[in-house]
């Protein structure tokens, strides 16, 4: 029988393998950055050991950094010139820049050109390949999979474990096919698929399983929609997403810094060639959707499968047969304080956030200022623009893009993880509402309070231009 | 970590489906660079409400959290295993887990225990009716159960599913890293076969 695309790479990994014990898999890159990693080097020193492959591991600042203010490198973490605040954040930072140069490791520091989100600066370098096993301490590691890797979130306790041995001890995880047949109408975007695709199996349908993207749509993706697609595989509860490489992914690879050349370029593209599933080769759970049906996509509630297309109105709970679901669902309107039968495109935001390791590279940046080309931000709407990375960052600028943002009112920002999350100086305040190209619309995610409506960057521009949930087709 | 191989004790009901780690633990809490410390954390916003359950008076000494389905999905933070285990309970009990969260556990010393989503709510509904239940949590016996109180409802008795590695594992409490490394030569011998086309830091 076949094998799948996630069974390939995790056979050619086995390092050991015994009855009744998980596998031991090697690691190739193991990603790292200042929020979970600090009790793991610590965790080292406790026990006497070192990082095994210091050479198979990156680090960069991403979480905790400031995106305004970075003016340049080597500016300092404490004082009066820092761009860091918080002196908890400065502490968490120094934490990595210590440990780095402790045990030998690669460190993209803030201001660094080479600095960004730790998913956007493995793909950009070529350090995510086909056919590698990737993790990080970081959920939405799963992005890196868009290539077809095996890549996957892990706690600080296994951040730990690959340092000290560069495996990690891995029960076998089931196979899911999403596949996606047909193409995606004009201006519905793999955000919105993924999205789409979310709501439809929920926050849980891939727990145990990995998810293999596939079909037409997932075909024509470029590979930074591909990287959309994947990084969300964690919010339907599966740890990693993968698409079978082809040649839109080897195009995107040739020439990048840290990708193989030469002859060495041409002996991987072989094996390569040899990853994509075999025909017949066995799912455990298999779902199907049709592109052409697809429409622009947002959530409503407090976790990203409480979605439904732009056009349509607030759910009532009242029609949820699952008890656990309406309560749910009861809940999440209470905290988004929306009325069942509202029209989404009727909900107003004070604050538009694009950017995070969804939609943060220099494909969605296109995107939103394609849309915002020529217009302005509504009055009393803040629209936050953030790079995934130094170099997103340098060549957005390069191509007129930083101006357009700039020029129709918008905040255009230096590279980190910014609005996504409540760890840095980007935070809504209590009751303020956004609509946001990144991953979560948990409560609280944005700031203690704050409401999240998750879109892509086409609807995050058209909304920034109305201040109420937009698609670019209406405006 | 702590081995663990059977506790008795009081549980207090979390009827919230798909608990992310968010909630558990909000991002703010995260810039600590100990290991301890986590447990203020604790569903701090949801704290922040008088009428929380772990805001009653029963709740206080409970070692065991029943809780909805799709506990602890979302962000990877171990932190949000530390903040339970600071709190003080040892024990969480639900119909499903994110997969990170329950590898998270694992490595910590928190038994994350899946029964079915009706053998739960029976198990909410007993704790809620009566606050005082104890409720045995025996990974030696691989089973749930409740004792019946005096004019209270019948007892419950709930098989545990887990595999056998992990619950030996918790019940020798054992460190993942030295159990590998047993293994070195293994790794040795994989590294000088792999591909040289593949990436390098540095």
């Amino acid at each position: 029988m076949g094998r799948t695309l996630a069974q390939k790479i995790w056979d050619s990994h086995v390092v050991h393998s015994a009855d009744g014990e998980p596998d031991l898999l090697y690691i190739d890159l193991h990603l790292v950055h200042e929020v979970t990693s600090p009790q793991a080097f610590d965790g080292l020193r406790l026990a006497g050991r070192g990082v095994r492959r210091p050479d198979l591991t990156v680090a960069t600042e991403d979480h905790n950094v400031p995106t305004i203010g970075v003016t340049g490198p080597d500016l300092p973490l404490r004082g009066p010139g820092s761009p860091v605040t918080d002196p908890v954040s400065q502490v968490q930072v120094e934490a990595l820049r210590k440990n780095c140069a402790e045990f030998g490791i690669e460190l993209h520091p803030m201001g660094d050109a080479g600095q960004g989100i730790v998913h956007v600066i493995g793909p950009q370098q070529g350090l995510t390949l086909p056919g590698m096993t990737i993790v990080c301490g970081d959920s939405h590691t799963s992005t890196h999979g868009a290539f077809g890797a095996l890549a996957f979130g892990i706690g600080t306790s296994e951040v730990e474990h690959v340092l000290a041995t560069q495996t990690l001890p891995q029960a076998r995880p089931a196979n899911m096919a999403v596949t996606v047949t047909g193409r995606l109408p004009y201006g519905v975007t793999a955000k919105d698929l993924i999205l789409a695709v979310i709501a439809q199996i929920g926050t849980g349908g891939g727990t145990g399983h990995v998810i293999e993207y596939r079909g037409e749509a997932i075909r024509d993706l470029s590979m930074e929609g591909r990287m959309t697609v994947c990084n969300m595989s964690i919010e339907a509860g599966a740890r990693a997403g993968l698409v079978a490489p082809d040649e839109t992914t080897f195009g995107y690879l040739h020439g990048r810094p840290r990708a193989p050349q030469g002859a060495s370029w041409d002996a991987a593209l072989d094996y390569w060639r040899t990853l994509p599933t075999d025909p017949g080769a066995a799912f455990d759970r298999e779902v199907t959707v049709d592109a052409a049906t697809l429409t622009p996509f947002v959530t409503w509630g407090t976790n990203p499968g409480q979605a439904a297309p732009l056009d349509s109105a607030v759910p009532d709970p009242a029609g949820l047969a699952d008890p656990t679901a309406r309560a749910s669902a009861e809940r999440a309107l209470a905290y988004m304080d929306l009325t069942p039968g509202t029209k989404l495109t009727q909900i107003s935001v004070d604050t538009v956030f694009v950017g995070s390791c969804t939609n943060g590279r220099l494909e969605d940046l296109r995107a939103a200022a394609e849309v915002l080309r020529g217009r302005t931000v509504a009055t009393g709407v803040r629209m936050l623009v953030v790079p995934g990375s130094m170099e997103v960052k340098a060549a957005a600028e390069r191509e007129g893009l930083a101006e357009v943002f700039t020029a129709a009112g918008a905040e255009w920002r230096s590279a980190g993880c910014s609005m996504c999350l409540g760890m840095n100086s980007d935070k809504l305040a209590a009751g303020q509402r956004s609509a946001s190209t990144s991953n979560r619309n948990f409560e609280g995610r944005q700031g203690k309070g704050a409401r999240t409506h998750l879109v892509s960057p086409r609807v995050a521009a058209a909304t920034a231009v109305t201040g109420t949930l937009t698609a670019p087709a209406d405006l | 970590m702590e081995s663990f191989t059977s506790l008795t004790g009081r549980a207090v009901s979390l009827r919230r489906g798909q608990v992310d780690t968010d909630q558990i633990i909000p991002a703010e809490y995260l810039k600590r660079v100990s290991r301890s410390g986590f447990g203020d954390g604790l569903f701090a916003a949801w704290r922040a409400d008088p009428g929380f359950v772990l805001n009653q008076p029963y709740a206080e000494g409970a070692e065991i959290l029943i809780a909805g389905p799709d506990f602890g999905i979302g962000s990877s933070r171990e932190h949000a295993v530390w903040a339970l285990l600071d709190y003080g309970f040892k024990v969480v009990i639900s119909a499903s887990f994110g997969d990170i969260f329950r590898n998270n556990s694992v490595q910590a010393g928190l038994i994350a225990v899946r029964l079915p989503a009706a053998t739960v709510t029976a198990l909410a509904d007993a704790v809620e009716a009566d606050p005082g239940t104890a409720v045995t949590v025996d990974l030696a016996d691989r089973e749930v159960r409740t004792s019946q109180r005096a004019g209270g409802p019948a007892g419950l008795r709930a098989p545990i599913e887990i595999d056998d590695y992990t619950r030996w594992r918790l019940m020798e409490g054992l460190d993942d890293i030295s159990l590998t490394l047993r293994n070195s030569e293994e790794i040795a011998r994989y590294e000088q076969f792999r591909p040289e086309w593949m990436p390098v830091a540095g």
